[in-house]
């Protein structure tokens, strides 16, 4: 029974997926319609034809701040979440408290507080390294994803049943080797869909980062419709087509998720 | 100093309590070098404890434990050196399930003893043999059924070469095929004079293979016997009672 569900699982995903898209796609074409009736302007259509190389180069520039983002969150917090598993007090006290505040702090304000009190360049040995707002937002995204990621680790090493301590302990394996031998590589599965999901929600908000005036997808949408002389009948079309473009995105993203959690708690 | 008669194992007088919870109430025992010795006793008699007492997985409270001289009650213990000498079986076989069943056999002499990997190797295949598990090297503990496992998990202690095993109820998740397997492979290690502690629900295997039965109860030996006399002719009251209920 479960290995064929497991075999369904793709085609499953795929039927809804497309059944989704379609979904999405009819609401944009149906808004773009209504704009264009009885219009003496360029259609919809002309002006998304016209402003997409630029539209795209926005969205780019999200999955761009989101990838980076990640990567970046990753990186810091997989160490950070080995301290909140420190034996020694101190250093799991000081893991959890790092953790715990950028975890229970706003995106957005971490964003502000990064755009506005970094540099704009920094000098190292005379030499200048420019720090536009981009990569400032960068940071800003980094941090909740770190305490994130954090968190995510400390919860994958817990789920680890103790019998693996106790018999790498009993086989004499110091505490080190038993982390990154036995407990960390079991832990790479766990982390995964959540992980993944992590990345949708950081890819959603790089859109915050049009507020501090990053020319992202949100910040070009607003220039375009600007541009085409703030027409009441394009805010649907043209946010519209920001939004599908993040859902054609994230969306198989998310079902790909699903998959491998159902994947995994079959195996475990 | 000179150390009164002990044995190769020697418990004297230890106590451990979790919380409030008292388990291990005052025991004592000693078992030669070779000898097998088997304890049973009705669950939450502290017969597990007792067991992860002797290699320091659990820290007592109270009185020594001796394993060939090493005290094991002891902030200056060098766990290493205890370890390496010490195999420790488990009910829930507890292999590595990311590692085939020869890297499981592998990993601790080469990760903690730093020995060199061909020769590792050549012994992990021929304890690999010894618990009837050849042509397995490749496969995944979630390939192998219960029984296989735990023989894996036994020829990974073994890997490190010990003085000692422990065995810890690794009978009691099994069905009654697989079950065989895995106590011919005891037996086989305590005819070859390896001293076995075999915590157990297995009356059979007890009979056959221990030189000593120990029956503990409410965190005490209640009772402790050769086998023969054991079975045939239980001293106390709550052993008979006890062997009422499982023969």
């Amino acid at each position: 029974m479960l290995r064929l569900s497991d075999a369904l699982a793709p085609v499953h995903v795929r039927l809804t997926s497309r059944a989704a898209l379609a979904v999405a796609a009819m609401v944009f074409v149906g808004s773009s319609a209504m704009a264009a009736a009885g219009s003496a302007h360029d259609s919809v259509v002309t002006i998304l034809i016209r402003w997409a190389p630029l539209l795209l180069t926005g969205f780019l520039f999200n999955l761009l701040i989101s990838v980076l983002s990640m990567a970046v969150g990753t990186l810091a917090g997989i160490p950070l979440g080995m301290m909140q598993l420190s034996p020694l007090r101190p250093v799991s006290r000081l893991g959890y408290y790092l953790t715990q505040f950028f975890r229970n702090a706003p995106w957005l304000v971490l964003l502000f507080i990064c755009v506005m009190l970094l540099p704009f360049e920094f000098r190292v040995a005379g030499l200048r390294i420019p720090f536009p707002d981009w990569v400032k937002a960068v940071v800003g995204f980094s941090l909740p994803a770190m305490a994130n990621v954090s968190e995510i680790l400390r919860g994958a090493v817990l789920s680890v049943p103790t019998g693996q301590w106790e018999s790498a302990e009993s086989l004499g394996f110091n505490r080190r080797q038993t982390m990154f031998q036995i407990i960390l590589p079991q832990c790479i599965k766990r982390m995964l869909p959540p992980w993944m999901n992590l990345y949708s929600l950081i890819t959603m908000s790089t859109v915050t980062a049009s507020v501090v005036g990053v020319s992202e997808m949100l910040t070009m949408t607003a220039q375009v419709h600007a541009a085409e002389g703030s027409r009441p009948e394009l805010l649907a079309p043209l946010y519209s087509f920001a939004m599908l473009c993040f859902f054609v995105y994230a969306y198989p993203i998310g079902k790909w998720t699903e998959y491998l959690e159902r994947k995994y708690q079959v195996k475990d | 100093m000179t150390q009164p008669d002990r044995g190769f194992v020697s418990l004297r007088d230890v106590h451990k309590t979790f919380a409030v919870h008292k388990v291990i109430n005052g025991i004592s025992l000693d078992v030669a070098r070779g000898e097998t010795i088997c304890i049973i006793g009705p669950s939450g008699s502290g017969k597990s404890t007792l067991i992860r007492c002797i290699n320091a997985l659990v820290p007592v409270d109270q009185g020594s434990i001796h394993l060939d001289g090493i005290e094991v009650n002891t902030p200056k213990l060098d766990k290493l050196a205890l370890r390496r000498r010490v195999g420790i079986v488990f009910q829930q076989y507890n292999l590595f399930p990311h590692k085939t069943a020869l890297e499981n056999i592998m990993m601790a002499p080469i990760t903690v003893l730093k020995q060199d990997r061909a020769e590792v190797e050549a012994r992990a295949r021929a304890l690999l043999k010894k618990v009837r598990l050849e042509g397995k090297e490749g496969a995944y503990p979630g390939e192998l059924s219960g029984g296989q496992q735990q023989r894996v998990a036994i020829a990974r202690s073994l890997a490190m070469r010990p003085d000692v095993m422990l065995f810890d109820e690794v009978t009691a998740a099994l069905d009654p095929e697989t079950k065989k397997d895995v106590l011919t492979t005891i037996q086989d290690l305590a005819r070859d004079g390896m001293t076995c502690l075999v915590v157990t629900h297995e009356m059979g295997f007890a009979r056959e293979v221990s030189n000593r039965v120990y029956f503990t109860e409410g965190g005490l030996i209640v009772e402790h016997a050769p086998p023969a006399e054991f079975f045939s002719n239980p001293q106390d009251p709550r052993t008979r009672e006890f062997l009422s209920q499982v023969l």
